[in-house]
């Protein structure tokens, strides 16, 4: 049968999503990616398959994506995450032009034209400030778990301001505010309005044009794109529940089927010669 | 007899000392900073007191230093530790050229003149990456103490590649290798390597010299010498007070108060 399939090996979560023949969505996995790679990927992908009761013969293409993108030893192949969430972003949102792409130890925004495709990009290569590790690293010195943040912020009333880039000197930033009297709340929120600060620097960077699609694991809270509406003065587009965590592999399934349907006519032109 | 005092409050760990009237050390402390940085202070000053059994009253001033130094609520004046360490350097190794301080949170080179004073310097300010926090990372990541790291480093006989610049980043890639199969030596090797070459870099903006003092916390980490002065082909100065020196030279700056305040007023002069 002709499903595809799309694994995002990020760098906390591994992704799995397996779209059908009419491009819809017809099973998604998350997992843990840990440290073995490739073992994440196949993981992923069993538990993706056995969710729709099919298995790998049933899958004509396999794209894959993410910074563990060459570790996935079944893929057909690999395509960078700027392009797999452009794509994603499209699909949900076909008006995208600006994609903010936050993960835990990512920060990308690129700029897609009429069509689609990515016109320019920024990434953080070299610093975890602005990606999910500053937010993890900041709730982790407060004593909470990443799964904590969303809960903490909804009862936030005044934000602190939170000055530090680095994620490890917010340690000593976060401790001299407790000390100071402030709530966890206030400083978990003012971390992430100092977090969407920063994504609205790469935004800016690459000539951001309405519409903005949010995407990536940090969006699942809530208040992150609260913040990024309220200081972009404009609507912005979060695909619902947990899909923002998926739209990579999503993506990356969509490329996949494209890349399978262009194979499909090449050979049909072939056997019709 | 009159003594002087510095009192260093770091990100990390706080140092004082005191010294005597000719400027020798006559007490030292090293303690966690911890959260409460006003009583680090005080205690580290209490303990570098008492082996002379000296009393506070003894001692005519005391100068801090660090980023907690306007913490240092007993502290006469405050003194930035970059000129600190540069006076402190001088002083323990007369000739010094080039400082190397790397701390907790901080690395720094400063060039100095052959008085101690500061001609130009240069340090991380944004980023942890080639400071002790780095070293600590990867202590945590793979379940070393701290004052086991250089040790274990220098069994290493393949030293692994560490690429990443970010702390946090590096933390992930010290796990990757090990889910690798490679041997925490190798890794630790290649931890150690990557913060000296960040460290070289430093040195070289403001002009690489003969004469280098290291000082700072990771002067305790054998593996940073050794690889330092691998990389430098040189001999780093180092002493087992080199933890001590941004406290030295507040002390010694300290003395400077006292010498100034027994000093006959100059002609013309408006000290009180």
């Amino acid at each position: 049968m002709n499903f595809t399939a799309g694994i995002d090996i990020g760098s906390t979560y591994s992704k799995a999503v397996i779209l059908g023949p009419d491009g819809r969505i017809s099973a998604r996995a998350m997992l843990n990616t840990g440290f073995r790679l490739a073992e994440a990927a196949k993981s992923v992908y069993q538990s993706a398959l056995a969710q729709c009761g099919l298995t790998e013969s049933d899958v004509a293409y396999v794209a894959s994506t993410g910074f563990g993108r060459y570790q996935v030893p079944f893929r057909d192949v690999q395509v960078t995450d700027i392009t797999a969430q452009a794509r994603g972003a499209r699909y949900f949102f076909p008006a995208t032009r600006t994609v903010l792409d936050v993960g835990g130890q990512t920060m990308k925004a690129s700029r897609l034209d009429d069509r689609g495709k990515v016109w320019s990009f920024r990434v953080n290569d070299k610093c975890a400030a602005g990606t999910g590790a500053f937010l993890e690293k900041t709730a982790r010195y407060m004593g909470y778990g990443t799964e904590q943040i969303g809960a903490l912020t909804s009862t936030s009333t005044t934000p602190v301001t939170i000055s530090s880039v680095c994620a490890v000197f917010a340690e000593s930033e976060v401790i001299n505010h407790i000390s100071e009297g402030q709530t966890p709340a206030d400083i978990m929120q003012g971390a992430i309005v100092s977090l969407a600060d920063r994504a609205l620097q790469s935004m800016k960077r690459v000539k951001m044009e309405p519409e903005f699609t949010l995407l990536g694991g940090i969006l699942r809270f809530g208040t992150m794109g609260d913040v990024l509406r309220k200081r972009l003065g404009s609507s912005v587009n979060v695909p619902d529940d947990d899909l923002a965590q998926y739209s990579a592999a999503l993506g990356a399934a969509l490329l996949a089927r494209q890349r399978l349907d262009k194979v499909g006519a090449r050979e049909a032109a072939l056997t019709a010669v | 007899m009159s003594y002087a005092a510095g009192v260093d409050v770091g990100s990390t760990q706080t140092k004082a000392i005191v010294i005597d009237e000719n400027g020798a050390i006559v007490g030292r402390a090293l303690i966690d900073t911890g959260a409460n940085v006003v009583s680090a202070a005080e205690k580290a000053f209490d303990l570098a007191l008492e082996p002379n059994s000296i009393t506070e009253e003894e001692v005519g001033h005391v100068v801090g230093t660090g980023y907690g130094r306007f913490r240092v609520t007993f502290g006469n004046s405050q003194v930035t530790e970059i000129s600190c360490h540069a006076r402190g350097a001088a002083r323990m190794f007369p000739g010094t050229q080039t400082v190397l301080d790397m701390g907790g949170q901080d690395t720094k080179a400063i060039r100095v003149t052959p008085s101690g004073e500061v001609l130009d310097f240069c340090m991380n300010d944004k980023c942890a990456a080639g400071t002790g926090r780095f070293l600590q990372a990867a202590a945590f990541a793979l379940g070393i103490p701290l004052g086991e790291l250089g040790d274990t480093a220098l069994r290493a006989e393949k030293p692994v590649p560490i690429t990443t610049t970010c702390t946090v980043f590096a933390e992930s890639e010290v796990l990757s290798w090990l889910g690798r199969g490679k041997k925490i030596e190798d890794i630790l090797m290649g931890v150690h390597r990557s913060i000296a070459q960040r460290s070289i870099a430093l040195l070289r903006r403001v002009g690489i010299a003969e004469q280098i003092t290291f000082t700072g916390g990771v002067t305790k980490n054998i593996a940073v010498v050794e690889v330092l002065n691998k990389m430098l082909s040189t001999r780093l100065n180092v002493s087992p007070d080199s933890h001590f020196m941004g406290a030295l030279g507040a002390a010694l700056f300290a003395l400077d108060h006292i010498a100034a305040s027994n000093r006959p007023v100059a002609q013309g002069g408006s000290r009180a």
